[in-house]
């Protein structure tokens, strides 16, 4: 095994990255209905760092997302935000937290019967008694940090999909939240688009001192900005390191994702019968 | 024997399951109808979408009652001598069944339909859930004003529709086939009451608001993320507000009006 992985001990740096840390997960598991998504994980968002979560489709990426941000509620173990229990949060103490959150969504969801300007101008409006005047200007300079500024005016169905999703990051980072959340954030996007989208995560991170998490397929765009990654399979971290350690590993399942291979210890097939008796009539 | 029973069941219990669903629902929106009252302009804008944009519909659909009204109605009261109490009863036609009842048929199809479309959309795209995300309660902020635009406008509308169907039944009986337009005015006067057939049709339609608006925002509230999931919340607004409408109407009509 690689050892510059961490799974069963960490290295100094790890340790160090891991103490007081923004979010913590703690034996987590979460199903809906008989279906287990996640089984027992346990993980860390230290403060001030870019972490991304990654594995296939459907192995409980969003979910851990949807835990973190009250919307879901774990079936055991605890989900713990600055150090409070998300879980056992009322309504009231739930949306104080989610004010210092930001989300983005994989397609934006911005608001489409509002321009950019009232999109991002919306969670300024609801949660702060400023002027319009200071309305204004915040929303100015949070869609010039995102390089928007022109298009203030513009309605969501006026935009391409990479500048929908950096209005809806000006939007998320409108509070000035101590967390942010991307749900696949580079899905769909050209590789200009999701450059700047990958640039814009890292640099607004560090510029709010914020902590981020994010939760995607795309292993190079990923390896550029973050400062470490949790790879989840079958509910389950079954890898985690800092980019440097994932590129270095031999790991098979994260060689398997990092190159892109269509079979290892994620199959290409799912699982069937012997193929030969499946053809000459036999049960499939 | 033993799968068709066990169908009924799951039909019954899933009924029950929605019912107590969509009163817990209505509870909740009446719990954040006070944000929605105090940023007004949210339901301003919500009866102007609801009320205002329906007004087209419900007024030629009014006109034309009242014509087929006078019509049908003149048809008969002649064989009895009575075609001077056909303003009697276009009014009490219209004030007491016909405002209320088509005007929320109406309603559901053109107002109903689009606020389950507008809402369901705003759950595909993810819209709602970001508003959660955001501490904002897509309840006070897009449910709330969308149930109350709807309530508020419901009993304007029947109002109109009925003085539609009124002006529609005197230009048939009165310009068109001659009926004297002094007994159509006094009859009319004589015989609706006001608090026994007016308000009553008010009632009723402030009912069938309540329950087009609520059935509305459940259905697209609740509606499966998807195209096809949007598609069948606007069948089932469509249908099940009509059915509400005619099953209230009868319940209330038993009690109203007992003679």
């Amino acid at each position: 095994m690689d050892e510059s992985l961490c799974y069963n001990h960490r290295p100094a740096l790890q340790q160090n990255l891991m103490s007081e840390p923004l979010v913590r997960l703690e034996n987590v598991r979460f199903a809906y209905g008989e279906r287990a998504i996640l089984r027992d994980i346990s993980l860390s968002i230290p403060r001030g760092k870019v972490v991304a979560i990654m594995g296939g489709s459907g192995c409980g990426k969003t979910t851990l997302l949807r835990l973190i941000g009250g919307q879901e509620k774990a079936r055991s173990g605890r989900v713990l935000v600055d150090g409070q229990d998300v879980a056992r949060l009322g309504r009231d103490d739930l949306y104080a937290m989610r004010r210092r959150m930001g989300m983005l969504f994989q397609f934006g969801a911005l608001f489409t019967d509002m321009s950019v300007f009232d999109n991002v101008a919306f969670p300024l409006r609801e949660h702060t008694q400023l002027s319009p005047e200071l309305i204004n200007d915040l929303v100015l300079m949070k869609l010039h940090a995102v390089g928007l500024r022109g298009a203030a005016r513009l309605m969501p169905a006026e935009l391409s999909g990479g500048m929908a999703r950096r209005v809806a990051l000006a939007r998320t980072i409108a509070l000035d939240p101590m967390l942010l959340m991307y749900d696949e954030p580079f899905t769909g996007l050209d590789p200009i688009s999701l450059g700047v989208i990958g640039q814009l995560i890292r640099r607004l991170n560090d510029a709010l001192g914020a902590s981020s998490v994010i939760v995607t397929h795309d292993i190079q765009e990923s390896l550029q900005i973050v400062d470490y990654i949790y790879f989840i399979s079958e509910g389950r971290v079954v890898a985690e390191g800092t980019p440097d350690d994932i590129r270095n590993t031999s790991d098979p399942f994260v060689h398997q994702f990092v190159h892109a291979e269509a079979d290892g210890p994620v199959p290409f097939h799912y699982p069937a019968g012997d193929y030969a008796t499946a053809l000459t009539g036999g049960a499939a | 024997m033993g799968g068709v029973l066990r169908k009924l069941g799951a039909l019954a219990i899933n009924g029950v399951w929605r019912l107590g669903f969509i009163t817990r629902f209505f509870w909740m929106i009446l719990l954040y109808s006070g944000q929605s009252f105090t940023r007004l302009h949210l339901t301003i804008r919500e009866l102007y979408f609801s009320g205002v944009m329906s007004l087209l519909i419900i007024l030629v659909s009014g006109l034309f009652v009242g014509l087929v009204l006078g019509l049908q109605g003149y048809e008969t009261l002649q064989r009895y001598g009575a075609s001077d109490s056909l303003g009697t009863l276009v009014a009490l036609s219209l004030v007491r069944e016909l405002g209320p009842v088509v005007a929320g048929l109406l309603f559901a199809s053109r107002a109903g339909s689009a606020v389950t479309a507008e809402i369901g959309l705003m759950k595909v795209t993810e819209q709602l859930k970001a508003m959660d995300m955001m501490a904002v309660s897509p309840i006070a902020r897009v449910v709330a004003p969308r149930f109350w635009g709807g309530v508020i406008s419901m009993p304007l509308l029947a109002a109109l529709f009925s003085a539609m169907g009124v002006f529609g039944g005197w230009l048939i009986g009165v310009v068109a086939i001659g009926v004297d337009d002094g007994a159509f005015w006094a009859q009319m006067q004589a015989a609706v009451d006001f608090r026994y057939d007016v308000i009553n049709g008010v009632i009723k339609s402030c009912v069938f608001g309540v329950a087009v608006a609520l059935i509305a925002v459940f259905e697209g509230y609740d509606c499966v993320p998807t195209a096809e999931g949007v598609s069948r919340a606007i069948t089932r607004t469509v249908v099940s507000s009509a059915l509400a409408i005619l099953a209230l109407d009868f319940v209330m009509t038993s009690f109203m009006f007992r003679g």
